[in-house]
């Protein structure tokens, strides 16, 4: 029987077989293996069954580390588990790897190959961390494509029963594991026959049981240890053959046959790259391509990595190979050579045969860098040369070690079959998501083979997209980027003044552009050089308006029904008809669980689509003089225009070696180059009726609302439209007052309308600031923004900190991330970088904040014009309390010797300044001022005293000015991964801040549960609705009696969390703020977020507090309960968002129970607090809100 | 003592019948309302525009931010199965109708045109014994005229009398330019029964907010005028059913609303304010009320202060009016 054909990418290829031969499954996400435990978590949820008819349990950890120590624990005693991960995480799960194939353990590991975090952290695929993971004892199996996922997975599955061996089966992260390819889908018979019921019995009868009792784990000593160790060989020996046998069993059965070294190329081929992963795909096709040309080439690929099978190795390459080149997708500094190559080279060696070649060594696609056929023929010319550079790099230009080849970059070798399309969308428009569909309708619908790859933006608002897709005849091995398309489909016209989207397109080709525009005039409109291309290059130019096509059907915004349309009506993939009547066929499969609306306008769209596609008759001449826009603005630093700014263009593969920083060390401030324009309406300040409240700079998550109190001198000169009105704090009398918004850097989330707490008295939906649109406003906006720029910061000194309508005149250091445009977070961090920025360095934990925080190109920290602001750095997930622990250990020790110091030199600063520096008590704003004059003083003093220790204290004297150090991060560091470290950090008593933003999931990989998520709400890995309650960190963190706690909500009482803030930096000893931070993983309105944090704060679902230990010592109770009693019920808050409505749609059932466990959750939680705070103050009844009340 | 009646064919112990509203929306308290007496419940609505938003709010909410950031294509899980139509709705039909002994009436809000045949159907499907069309038709806008409002009316009862067996009310609104027209073309048009009359949700104003905000208002003792009259004009003059709602709060207004010509009267504002259990206090103010005068049945008072068969027939009509003005001077 034929098996099923699916569209699916390599991480649902190996979570389908993992799923089916497994009884245990514990997960925690990273990119980019997220996606299989997602899949087991939905699966199990929806009581999918393995093979053996039963659900598999699948249970999310706190870390890879406990993911380890879980899968451990689960076949120790005699089940069949296994897990996904990668990078970071694969690190952390080493420690139990090498017990696990210490104790010749069954189990499969699957792996979507990632970079680990060096200089750099980075999401994309390379061999780093499964090449760290080689010397666990684990087997190693690769896989090259999503068919082969699907079918390494298994045969893993197969091999670790027989072979004993655990296994880490790998593929490309990106790459392989988000590559949608067609692929023949194993059946269910298929998989029962591929697994040996003896086997698994065999590993069942070896588990710990109480009733047949054995110890595993005891500590050895020098006696006998390193015989023990000895005692696995002979598994590692007959592993091989093992595997060798499990894949010829594979093949009878599908007919795919694999080894554990496949060759593939020319019988007498002189030359051979040996590698392995998805490279050795785009190499096949090279070696296709270059036979053809007469060249005598072949590519080796590895699928058995470890053990590495000498004997099959040499007895798989055609005896002429002269030469060899091994391509590691991996780097091991300092070594001989690369793991891949060592191992190569002494199989050559060890194989004995007197048979060794020329090899060279190879470093490739680290962090998912292209790995295109340019560069294989580059390396296969390498080849050619009598001494081919050893330790070579590929793909990039190394002008510092020198060790890049040099290739053609302009050879592409895709043939002439098939379509090849490239899709740029934004990411809101669903252009992938249709492209996901359009790869379906054909891999499903038709003979055709298909392959979807989507490459993303490093922003997460306004984020651009663009998709390659390939559909051919044949078997596709393209493991690279579209490189000679012949559609391109640009889903927004403003890409036209940006990117140049038509570069790769072929002669011939056919463009479709979404436009208001129709065909007469389009070709005024667009930049002249697009024009001449599509002239050029003899294109078929179509335009269509999507927008209004959406509008009518009742799509709102959303083009990518229509846009799927267009491409099916004319790229010709299939006739058109038969395209239409599929994309119905699979928008009813994709929407009809959605209802029977969505289904209608979808079909309407498609229906509607085709008589407003026209085609685009370009004109003889080329009258349009509109140019395309690469400006960075004038006066940005030399390292931006130079290398940031090449890298905002997309043109950062072209960078040199030489251009970048060799230690990761970055310039600050650099968001501020970069003019992304990507609101379609701005705010506009109504300084008439304005209050000068603060909130609407407060709130902004993008900081691009900013307020000044200023000299009416400096208006000299202004823009006319700039506005400015009399100050009204008493502080600043006689001042004038300015609310600016930065035009082409806001978002356009609309958050600052929706708190304005001011309307018009006439027309009552006006605000003090009202969304305008930006394309009119745009240059006069950006005249009054560079005019604000220049006039003087208002003196901090005269700022009152503790209250909002003051505090926002302050600068604040953090400006225009990549956050979602509404981001919950931004607020709370800009918030500080206002109060502390000047004298604040930041530990922040690997998540979304250090992602809008430091991904390039361009990163939002800053400084002002005193050149201060906050030094920030990220380490690990896990580990960043510790990390900022080490800031503050450090900045301590480096203070108490610069105070030793300033004594030793006390004749040459004289006693009272000594005195006076290291008695500052820096508790405020003016000490602060002071001490940093007083260590002006002091370089002053000691600039010409050439004692050692003077040249020391210059060095470290400005750690003598007080350092404010915060620790910050999201609640899957604060609750899980990090727990450890945060509660260690905070037990120790160091004056450190931490401030956690919780989202109550892990929202940077996508909404993950983690141990602050609700009971109720639903979440990844909580599909069924979160079942236990949320974890109440604050009353652990207050066990200490020592410690500041405070928690906060922005939208809720603003003036609380700037108190809190304000308190907890004060305090001289550990703070933590928990921050209620709304998030787009909530499902909900972003624009009026703030007033679900009101919601979240009145039904009592997060109450605020503060837990000020300084209280103690007034004899006072130290915790405050600062929100009053909870009024309704839970529903009226929940109601408001999609992860707790969810759940009443899926299963009405649990979400009733699960809503009422909830609601007495924050009922019993608030009479904890109240009573808590009725230590000494009785005025905190127990909430009404009832259990009866309406439900979520 | 006779109470019982007879509605849309449906035989009913007394004429109180529960309205469509929050009273009906658990099953212990639908079971309350049948101890308590009452003759049938109309159950509360389904809104097809609520189903309809519901569903682009999902499907909003689950695809905001997708497909845009590497590490985040989705921030949700893939719900297998998803429960976004009338199913939670059907299902209390069908639960409600195991759980009690006396007749459920569905009760419609639909919006399109499909909308009312499809879920009107799906009640019957799901064992309602009759259904009431509860048409919410605001005419705001001024290009539509009262002949196109009426004829939507006439339009989506005909479409749905086509569509179902069971038997079909229509609630409507008194805004009707000619109310007995109106309602002998409802008649004529396959109506079971004419329900005097849907109150719309009231608007009011925040003055703190300076918003405007949706209230509902119980309604009062003096809303039954309204649809007193109109029940004593109709009473006779068309062949379905008469039922009165708004305002019935006591025993009296029951009888009133009976010797009008009501075939059932429907409670709701006044069992949310005393409770589901105070419909058996209002059937025995009734009862006594009969006994003490010493009628022997409901369909003996039927009629019998309506316009028809009233003494003062004019009463009813615009005389009315002028004289109670006069009445006031």
């Amino acid at each position: 029987m034929a098996r099923k054909q699916v569209t699916i990418d390599g991480n649902e290829a190996a979570a389908y077989v993992a799923f089916a031969v497994n009884e245990v499954i514990a997960i925690y996400p990273i990119t980019p293996s997220s996606p299989m435990g997602e899949w087991a978590d939905e699966w199990y949820s929806a009581n999918r069954k393995n093979i053996w008819g039963t659900i598999p349990l699948v249970q999310e950890m706190q870390s890879e580390a406990g993911v380890a120590g879980a899968i451990h624990g689960a076949l120790q005693t005699g089940a069949l588990s296994t897990t996904f991960t990668c990078s970071q995480g694969l690190l952390l799960m080493l420690p139990n790897m090498y017990k696990i194939a210490g104790e010749l353990t069954p189990t499969v590991f699957h792996i979507a190959a990632r970079a680990i975090a060096t200089q750099g952290l980075s999401i994309f695929g390379d061999h780093q961390d499964v090449m760290a993971a080689r010397m666990t004892g684990f087997a190693m199996l690769c896989s090259d494509s999503v068919q082969e996922v699907m079918d390494m997975a298994m045969i893993a599955h197969a091999a670790t029963l027989e072979s004993r061996l655990p296994f880490v089966h790998f593929f490309d992260g990106f790459r392989t594991s988000h590559e949608v390819a067609k692929i023949e889908q194993l059946s269910v018979e298929d998989i029962q026959a591929m697994i040996d019921e003896e086997l698994v019995l065999a590993h069942r009868k070896r588990r710990l049981t109480p009733d047949s009792p054995v110890i595993r784990g005891t500590a050895q000593n020098p006696d006998v240890y390193f015989q023990g160790r000895e005692a696995v060989n002979i598994f590692y020996q007959n592993c091989p053959s093992i595997v060798q046998k499990v894949m010829d069993k594979f093949a009878k059965l599908t007919g795919r046959q694999y080894h554990l070294f496949d060759y593939y190329g020319a019988s007498d081929a002189d030359r051979v790259i040996v590698i392995m992963g998805s490279g050795a795909e785009a190499c096949q096709d090279t070696v296709d391509w270059l036979i053809k040309d007469g060249q005598k080439v072949g590519v080796l690929k590895v699928h058995l990595y470890r053990p590495f099978a000498i004997e099959q190795f040499v007895a798989a390459l055609p005896k002429t190979v002269k030469s060899v080149a091994v391509l590691d997708r991996t780097k091991e500094p300092g070594s001989c050579g690369e793991p891949l190559y060592l191992d190569v080279v002494n199989a050559f060696v060890e194989a004995g045969n007197g048979w060794v070649p020329n090899i060279v060594g190879g470093r490739y696609g680290l962090s998912s860098k292209e790995f295109t056929p340019a560069m294989i023929k580059g390396v296969y010319d390498e080849l050619l040369k009598g001494s081919p550079k050893k330790h070579f790099t590929i793909g990039i230009n190394d002008d510092v070690a020198r060790t890049s080849l040099v290739y053609d970059r302009n050879l592409s070798i895709e043939t002439k079959e098939g379509v090849r399309a490239l899709f740029y969308g934004l990411g809101a428009d669903g252009t992938v998501s249709a492209n996901k569909n359009s790869i379906k309708i054909i891999g499903e619908n038709t003979p055709m083979y298909a392959q979807g790859y989507f490459v993303y933006d490093s922003k997460k608002s306004g984020s651009v997209t663009v998709s390659h897709l390939r559909f051919g005849p044949k078997p596709i091995h393209a493991s690279y980027l579209v490189s000679k398309a012949n559609f391109v489909g640009c889903h927004q016209f403003q890409f036209l003044e940006s990117y140049d989207v038509l570069k790769d397109i072929e002669e011939g080709g056919v463009f479709l552009l979404n436009s208001t525009y129709g065909p007469d005039e389009i070709c005024q409109i667009i930049p002249r050089t697009t024009v001449e291309t599509i002239k050029n290059k003899k294109l078929r130019f179509f335009v269509i308006d999507a927008y209004s096509v959406a509008r009518k059907v009742g799509l709102g915004q959303r083009i990518n029904t229509i846009m799927q349309t267009c491409f099916f009506a004319i790229s010709g993939v299939l006739p058109k008809e038969e395209a239409i009547s599929a994309i119905k066929e699979t928008i009813k499969k994709t929407y009809s669980k959605k209802g029977e609306e969505i289904l209608r306008m979808n079909y309407d769209a498609v229906d509607h689509t085709l008589v407003h596609l026209h085609e685009v008759k370009v004109p003889e001449k080329i009258t349009s003089t509109v140019a395309m826009n690469h400006a960075i603005p004038a006066g940005a630093p030399e390292f931006v225009r130079n290398v940031t700014s090449i890298m905002i263009s997309g043109q950062g593969d072209n960078l040199p070696v030489s251009a970048l920083p060799c230690d990761g060390t970055y310039p600050v401030g650099t968001t501020q180059w970069e003019k992304r324009n990507i609101a379609q309406e701005i705010p506009v300040w109504d300084k008439d009726i304005c209050i000068q409240c603060g909130k609407c700079a407060l709130v902004c998550p993008h900081a691009v609302i900013r307020i000044k109190a200023y000299d009416a001198k400096y208006l000299q000169g202004s823009p006319s439209t700039f506005k400015s009105m009399e100050a009204k704090d008493r502080d600043w009398q006689g001042m004038k007052y300015t609310i600016q918004v930065a035009p082409e850097d806001c978002t356009g989330c609309g958050i600052c309308v929706d708190v304005c707490p001011v309307k018009n008295k006439s027309e009552t939906k006006l605000k003090a600031i009202n969304m305008k649109p930006q394309p009119p406003l745009r240059e006069e906006e950006k005249k009054n923004w560079e005019f604000f720029l220049k006039i003087p910061e208002t003196d901090r000194n005269a700022v009152k900190k503790n209250a909002v309508r003051s505090s926002q005149a302050l600068q604040p250091l953090f400006e225009f991330s990549g956050a979602c445009a509404g981001c919950g977070e931004t607020p709370y961090i800009k918030l500080a970088t206002q109060l502390f920025g000047d004298r604040m360095v930041v530990a922040n934990a690997t998540g979304c904040s250090s992602i809008y925080g430091g991904n390039l190109p361009t990163t939002p920290y800053t400084k002002n014009n005193q050149g201060r602001g906050p030094a920030w750095s990220n380490s690990l997930f896990e580990d960043n309390a510790e990390f900022g622990l080490g800031f503050r250990l450090s900045i301590d020790k480096q203070k108490e010797l610069a105070c030793e110091l300033v004594k030793k030199l006390e004749s040459a600063l004289g006693t009272q300044l000594v005195e006076e520096i290291i008695n500052a008590k820096q508790v405020d704003e003016a000490d602060i001022f002071q001490q940093r004059q007083r260590i002006e003083i002091l370089k002053e003093k000691l600039k010409n005293n050439l004692s050692a220790d003077a040249k020391l204290l210059l060095t470290i004297a400005d750690m003598l000015v007080k350092k404010s150090v915060w620790i910050i991060g999201g609640d899957g560091w604060a609750y899980d991964i990090g727990f450890g470290g945060l509660d260690h950090v905070i037990s120790s008593g160091r004056n450190v801040n931490i401030l956690v933003l919780d989202t109550e999931v892990y929202s940077n990989t996508g909404g993950q549960m983690s141990k602050s998520t609700p009971r109720s709400a639903v979440a990844k890995f909580a599909a069924g609705g979160k079942s236990m309650p949320k974890k109440d960190l604050a009353r652990i963190a207050m066990t200490y009696g020592y410690v500041y706690v405070a928690s906060v909500s922005m939208g809720a009482k603003d003036e609380h969390t700037l108190k809190a803030f304000l308190e907890a930096e004060a305090y001289d000893g550990p703070s933590l703020i928990i921050a209620y931070s709304h998030c787009i993983a909530h499902g909900i309105n972003m624009t009026t977020a703030m007033q679900n944090q009101k919601a979240a704060v009145a039904s009592g679902y997060w109450p605020l507090f503060r837990f000020n230990p300084e209280l103690l010592k007034e004899g006072k109770n130290p915790f405050q309960l600062d929100s009053g009693v909870p009024k309704g019920a839970l529903g009226d808050f929940t109601g408001l968002e999609n992860r707790f409505k969810m759940l009443t749609k899926s299963d009405p059932e649990a979400a009733k129970r699960l809503y009422q466990l909830a609601q007495q959750d924050i009922n019993q939680r608030w009479q904890i607090y109240s009573a808590m705070a009725s230590n000494l103050q009785n005025d905190n009844p127990a909430p009404q809100g009832g259990l009866s009340a309406k439900g979520g | 003592m006779d109470l019982s009646t007879t509605y849309m064919g449906l035989n009913l112990r007394n004429p109180l019948v529960v309205s469509a509203s929050p009273l009906s929306r658990s099953i212990d308290n639908l079971r309350r309302l049948e101890d308590a007496g009452v003759g049938a419940i109309v159950n509360y609505s389904l809104f097809e525009e609520q189903i309809t938003n519901e569903i682009y709010e999902m499907d909003h909410y689950l695809m905001a931010g997708t497909e845009s950031f590497a590490e985040s294509l989705s921030y949700f899980p893939n719900p297998s199965e998803t429960n976004i139509g009338p199913e939670e709705y059907l299902e209390h039909i069908h639960k409600a109708k195991k759980s009690v002994g006396i007749p459920i009436i569905g009760s419609l809000n639909a919006h399109s045109d499909g909308g009312w045949v499809t879920y009107a159907k799906q009640i019957q499907q799901a064992g309602a014994d009759a259904l009431e069309l509860n048409i919410y038709f605001l005419a705001t806008d001024p290009l539509v005229s009262s002949q196109r409002v009426e004829e939507i009316y006439i339009d989506i009862l005909k479409a749905v009398k086509m569509n179902v067996t069971i038997p079909v009310a229509i609630k409507i609104s008194p805004f009707f330019s000619a109310m007995a027209n109106m309602a002998v073309r409802l008649d004529e048009a396959g109506a079971d029964a004419v329900v005097l009359f849907n109150r719309f949700y009231q608007p009011d104003i925040d003055l703190e907010s300076l918003t405007v905000i949706p209230n509902v208002l119980l309604s009062t003792p003096q809303a039954m005028r309204l649809p007193l009259r109109w029940v004593a004009i109709l009473y006779g003059h068309i062949n379905a059913n008469l039922a009165a709602t708004g305002g019935i709060h006591t025993p009296e207004d029951v009888i009133k609303m009976i010797m009008a010509g009501a075939d059932v009267t429907m409670l709701c504002s006044v069992l949310l304010k005393n409770g589901a259990d105070y419909a058996a206090d209002i059937l025995e103010g009734v009862e006594q009320w009969m006994k003490e005068r010493e009628y022997v049945s409901i369909s003996q008072m039927r009629g019998s202060m309506s316009q028809k068969f009233c003494a003062n027939p004019e009463s009813f009509e615009r005389a009315n009016y002028m004289k109670s003005l006069r009445s006031f001077h």
